[in-house]
């Protein structure tokens, strides 16, 4: 067994710098890495590249980092639930690549699994095919559109153990497994961490090889973007 | 004229046994709640959950099960949940039935606009885009005109593009339309609409051809 637990936040980020571009996990606020990001906020580091689905909200998830200018240029799919990014993209303050949301895990996908491009007819004929290389399939247009290349990929899982091996819930899997192994390094927090042999292996999401570094996360806040439920008629 | 309810009430009717469907944020997801009962039917949000069930009780909610529109769910028998990867490929590789979205704009010849309205509002495309480029059966749920009275049926779309010659089918207020090489063919008004008041509705070419029957919705 590789053995890649390390305590906290502290210890799992260090090495990140500024102008680093960063994958976070989540899609919204469900399957975010809180604990990273508020280490992230922690070390100040600025001028960053994050690539996340979506941009948090105003007071939580990369709303944080937003707020202190720390990100230089966001790759998302939908920013629609946070002013102060919609502000600061207006205003011109902050880069923003908006692209499709399956060309977005694909990229991840793509970088993690050694494809440095693929085609897709997403996005053709839009202004986010410009200026990028199209091609014919099958009778249909496709646009090429290519791995992401990062510093950091930065995944919240529910269950995990030393050997980094990862294990989702519900919704929250979300981009997560698609960015582990498509940074330089990948790094893991969980809600609970096992050690090694504790989780069964045909159980498994993510293998560890993905992961260099794993740690147990404390006090996650899990906020509800829209709380909306069925009311009880008796 | 019908209202949001309404409309969904009609597309509903759209959704047929053992489809999966995937539903947008706002109207379509109020699809899911009149369709048919006796049929089998699995809704894919594509945030990472097929078989999505209706708002937990209050008592239930998981912050870890959502919708697209973030919003709380529950899971069927039989649902599963997967990656953002994955879910794309259920949508690209064209094994999601029917589509439902919402849209700013329609143009006549099947363009989409819902994603930008540049220098004022800009939420993105989410999943729209990769779901109009490979969907085969894509309905609009929409109103027929825009806050300030005009048509979001269009020649031309003046938005940016999320998609071109891609909508099949447009459920609005007024009407039900399908996209024809000669524009929108007139299917159904909603009761009490008329042709006329369709038709000043309507910017783009509108097709109207023999009885146009009022909508059928319970």
């Amino acid at each position: 067994m590789i053995n890649k637990k390390l305590l906290n936040a502290q210890e799992a980020l260090v090495g990140i710098k500024s102008e680093m571009t960063i994958m976070l996990g989540g899609f919204g606020l469900c399957g975010i890495p809180e604990n990273s990001i508020s280490e992230l906020v922690k070390l100040g580091v600025k001028n960053l590249t994050c690539i996340s689905n979506n941009a948090g909200v105003d007071d939580f998830g990369l709303g944080l980092l937003l707020k202190d200018k720390q990100i230089d240029k966001m790759i998302s799919s939908y920013v629609g639930e946070n002013n102060e990014f919609e502000r600061q993209m207006l205003s011109g303050e902050l880069k923003v690549d908006l692209i499709p949301q399956g060309s977005l895990a694909e990229r991840c996908r793509a970088a993690k699994s050694g494809i440095p491009a693929f085609f897709t007819p997403a996005g053709y004929g839009t202004e986010v095919g410009e200026g990028k290389e199209s091609r014919e399939f099958n009778g249909k247009m496709h646009l090429m559109e290519t791995a992401f290349k990062a510093d950091f990929s930065i995944v919240k899982a529910w269950k995990g153990d030393e050997a980094g091996n990862l294990i989702f819930k519900g919704t929250a899997r979300n981009f997560n497994p698609n960015m582990c192994g498509a940074a330089k390094v990948t790094v893991a927090e969980v809600e609970e961490l096992y050690p090694a042999g504790e989780l069964d292996p045909n159980e498994i999401h993510v293998s560890g090889i993905f992961i260099q570094r794993i740690f147990e996360g404390k006090n996650y806040e899990k906020r509800i973007e829209q709380r909306t439920i069925t009311n009880r008629q008796c | 004229m019908l209202d949001k309810i309404g409309i969904a009430k009609r597309i509903a009717q759209e959704v047929k046994d053992r489809y999966y469907v995937n539903l947008g944020i706002g109207i379509p997801t109020l699809v899911a709640n009149y369709v048919n009962k006796n049929i089998e039917v699995e809704f894919q949000s594509e945030n990472g959950i097929l078989g999505m069930g209706a708002f937990p009780y209050d008592e239930d909610v998981d912050a870890d099960i959502i919708n697209a529109g973030k919003q709380t769910i529950t899971t069927l028998p039989g649902a599963s949940f997967f990656d953002s990867a994955t879910s794309f490929s259920m949508i690209r590789g064209k094994h999601v039935d029917l589509t439902i979205l919402g849209a700013m704009e329609v143009s006549d010849n099947g363009d989409i606009a819902n994603w930008k309205i540049p220098g004022k509002m800009v939420k993105g495309m989410g999943g729209a885009m990769d779901l109009v480029a490979s969907a085969e059966n894509i309905i609009v749920a929409m109103m027929h005109t825009n806050k300030v009275g005009e048509s979001k049926l269009l020649k031309k779309c003046s938005l940016p593009l999320t998609g071109l010659n891609c909508v099949k089918k447009i459920v609005t207020n007024l009407a039900v339309l399908e996209v024809t090489s000669s524009g929108f063919q007139l299917l159904e008004r909603a009761p009490g609409v008329s042709i006329e008041t369709i038709k000043k509705a309507t910017a783009g070419r509108l097709v109207v051809k023999g009885e146009i029957p009022e909508m059928k919705i319970s």
